[in-house]
């Protein structure tokens, strides 16, 4: 079965992160009580009322669900688009110009990535302000690390193929060759592992905030959600378990529709053209 | 000299120089950034006069070259340094905690790395069959799944519902073997499931990868049982490839035992790392991701090492 030459799993996958993507959009809209007010009883169960009942505190925990997926979504995605712009510019420029260039970024980056990355991250955050754009700039740049291997490795691919030498003899300057004759070709290869970056960036955040050194209470994210109502946990309350649920949820979506696309695209370098 | 000593001689000298590099990018990175330790440790309502004090008492007047030599140093000598939060000596601390954190991630290896074998060994037997299709399915379910959401599931099943395991994981001087061992059951668990489906699927390619050669072929057309080749034929021949993903999974284990620690609250170096990150504590968090550092730089050259070792072309130079 496969509705519009898209399959099953990746219908399953797109349905769902799109639910979530709507949620993290509309979230004032669609919450129904504010994020930080309180309006019932600590921990109460579930009811008509309190959907997911409610936390630690006696905050609605659907409404902070919903916020929540604003912050963790939207942070993960700042981080991802940082770590993809400034990677694939790095690794593309890298083996377009090669020579000490290519050699000291690529060395750097070696360096970099020998240190586990959430080890750098505490590291790092024991002596910065923790806030938003600290947290963006430190997950984007340490993830940047790997989006740099990843397209470095498809642009020095591509450098040495025919067209991009008939540019070079053109006189096309590198960034013409960058942008114009290598970016397209790595295009297919950078989209599908987007994915996998930004559910790398949101399970990351949500360590970040698990540990408490992530977004910081009383605003919502999954991940603090889970630190916030942890101690439930040895009492039989699962109140922890719904959000750490939604992320291991939105993890499973997104890797659905990167396997998808990540085999469409080999589909078509395949040359086997439409099905 | 022989070529594979010499590529190993090559390496474990990269593995050094490696190691002074992380050491120099840790120390610069709690030292150049913006914020001071004097100015966390006092606060913002500090006076100009008790900021300046306590720079010239912690040194912070040297020039970062000296001060990097002398942290440097002592970590070469296992001088660790003072806490700035407690006055304690970090080496007294982490004693123990290594020795924690290290039987925890043992207890868990010894779980995961039979267990990763043997179902990666399943899969190829029955590749694409139900068996092979269950097990991909699971890998991508759980390759998505948070290390706290594993860890809690855990706790509220198997230690609060049921009650068969204690759902935190306290642990105190002159503990028996086995009372520990039960304590660090489910923090096990949770490591080990973090890292069984990635290691697994490693291991289903590293065989497949050996059963397209020619002599497995000739195996096939002599008649011997798919089983018989796999474990005779087939496995030997992708032992160096499985001990690298080993590796490589447990240098992963050493970074999942930071979350798993706060989850179960067991007192390690993950914990004492976490804890004085929000304190902080440069000096511990220094010493912290060195050693950490280390351990994963370590188990990554291990994993080089044996994979020259095992190469069969470069044990027999022509």
């Amino acid at each position: 079965m496969r509705p519009l030459g898209i399959p099953i799993s990746a219908w399953i996958g797109l349905i769902s992160t799109g639910l979530f993507v709507f949620a993290a959009v509309f979230a004032p809209l669609i919450a129904p009580y504010p994020m930080t007010e309180i309006v019932g009883a600590v921990w109460e169960p579930r009811s008509a009322e309190h959907w997911l009942g409610t936390d630690n505190l006696g905050r609605d925990l659907l409404s902070r669900m919903i916020y929540g997926a604003r912050t963790t979504l939207g942070i993960a995605a700042a981080a991802t688009i940082l770590s993809f712009t400034l990677g694939s510019a790095l690794g593309m420029t890298a083996a377009v110009v090669g020579g000490w260039i290519d050699q000291l970024l690529s060395r750097f980056v070696d360096l970099l990535m020998s240190i586990p990355t959430l080890i750098f991250a505490l590291v790092v955050l024991s002596v910065m302000p923790v806030s938003i754009p600290v947290l963006i700039l430190v997950m984007g740049i340490l993830d940047s690390t790997r989006v740099y291997r990843l397209s470095r490795a498809v642009a020095v691919d591509v450098n040495v193929m025919d067209f991009v030498e008939a540019a070079k003899l053109r006189g096309e300057g590198r960034i013409w060759i960058v942008t114009r004759e290598i970016l397209p070709n790595a295009l297919s290869t950078l989209v599908a592992e987007l994915g996998l970056r930004f559910i790398f960036a949101v399970l990351f955040l949500s360590s970040l905030s698990f540990l408490g050194l992530g977004i910081q209470p009383p605003a919502a994210d999954w991940g603090g959600m889970v630190k916030e109502n942890k101690d439930g946990i040895v009492f039989g309350i699962g109140a922890a378990l719904i959000p750490a649920g939604a992320i291991a949820l939105l993890a499973i979506s997104v890797n659905l529709v990167a396997d998808w696309i990540l085999n469409r695209t080999t589909d078509l370098k395949g040359g086997r053209g439409g099905q | 000299m022989h070529i594979a000593l010499k590529l190993i001689a090559q390496r474990l000298a990269l593995g050094g120089l490696l190691l002074v590099a992380v050491s120099v990018l840790i120390f610069v990175g709690t030292q150049i950034l913006p914020g001071d330790v004097a100015q966390s440790i006092l606060g913002q309502s500090a006076t100009p006069e008790s900021l300046a004090n306590l720079r010239a008492e912690l040194g912070l007047n040297e020039p970062a070259i000296t001060r990097y030599f002398a942290w440097a140093g002592g970590m070469l000598t296992g001088d660790l340094g003072t806490a700035l939060t407690s006055g304690a000596d970090i080496g007294d601390a982490i004693g123990g905690r290594l020795a924690n954190t290290l039987f925890l991630a043992s207890v868990a290896a010894a779980f995961s790395i039979p267990l990763a074998i043997l179902l990666g060994l399943l899969a190829v037997r029955f590749k694409d069959k139900w068996p092979d299709k269950l097990i991909s399915a699971t890998t991508l379910a759980s390759i998505s799944l948070p290390e706290f959401f594993i860890g809690y599931l855990l706790i509220f099943f198997f230690g609060v519902k049921l009650g068969w395991f204690p759902s935190v994981a306290t642990v105190y001087d002159g503990m028996g073997f086995w009372d520990r061992l039960e304590v660090v059951i489910l923090p096990a668990l949770t490591l080990t499931l973090v890292v069984l489906a990635h290691m697994m699927r490693m291991t289903r390619a590293a065989i497949l990868n050996v059963m397209q050669s020619a002599y497995i072929e000739s195996a096939e057309l002599k008649g011997l049982s798919r089983f018989k080749i796999i474990y005779r034929h087939a496995f030997p021949n992708a032992i160096a490839p499985i001990v690298n993903v080993v590796m490589l999974n447990m240098a992963y284990l050493i970074v999942g035992v930071v979350v798993v620690e706060v989850i179960f609250v067991y007192p390690g170096m993950g914990q004492y790392l976490v804890d004085h990150v929000s304190k902080r504590d440069v000096p511990v968090v220094q010493a912290c991701g060195l050693i950490f550092a280390a351990f994963y730089i370590g188990l990554n050259l291990v994993a080089d090492v044996v994979s020259i070792l095992t190469n069969p072309r470069l044990r027999h130079p022509k």
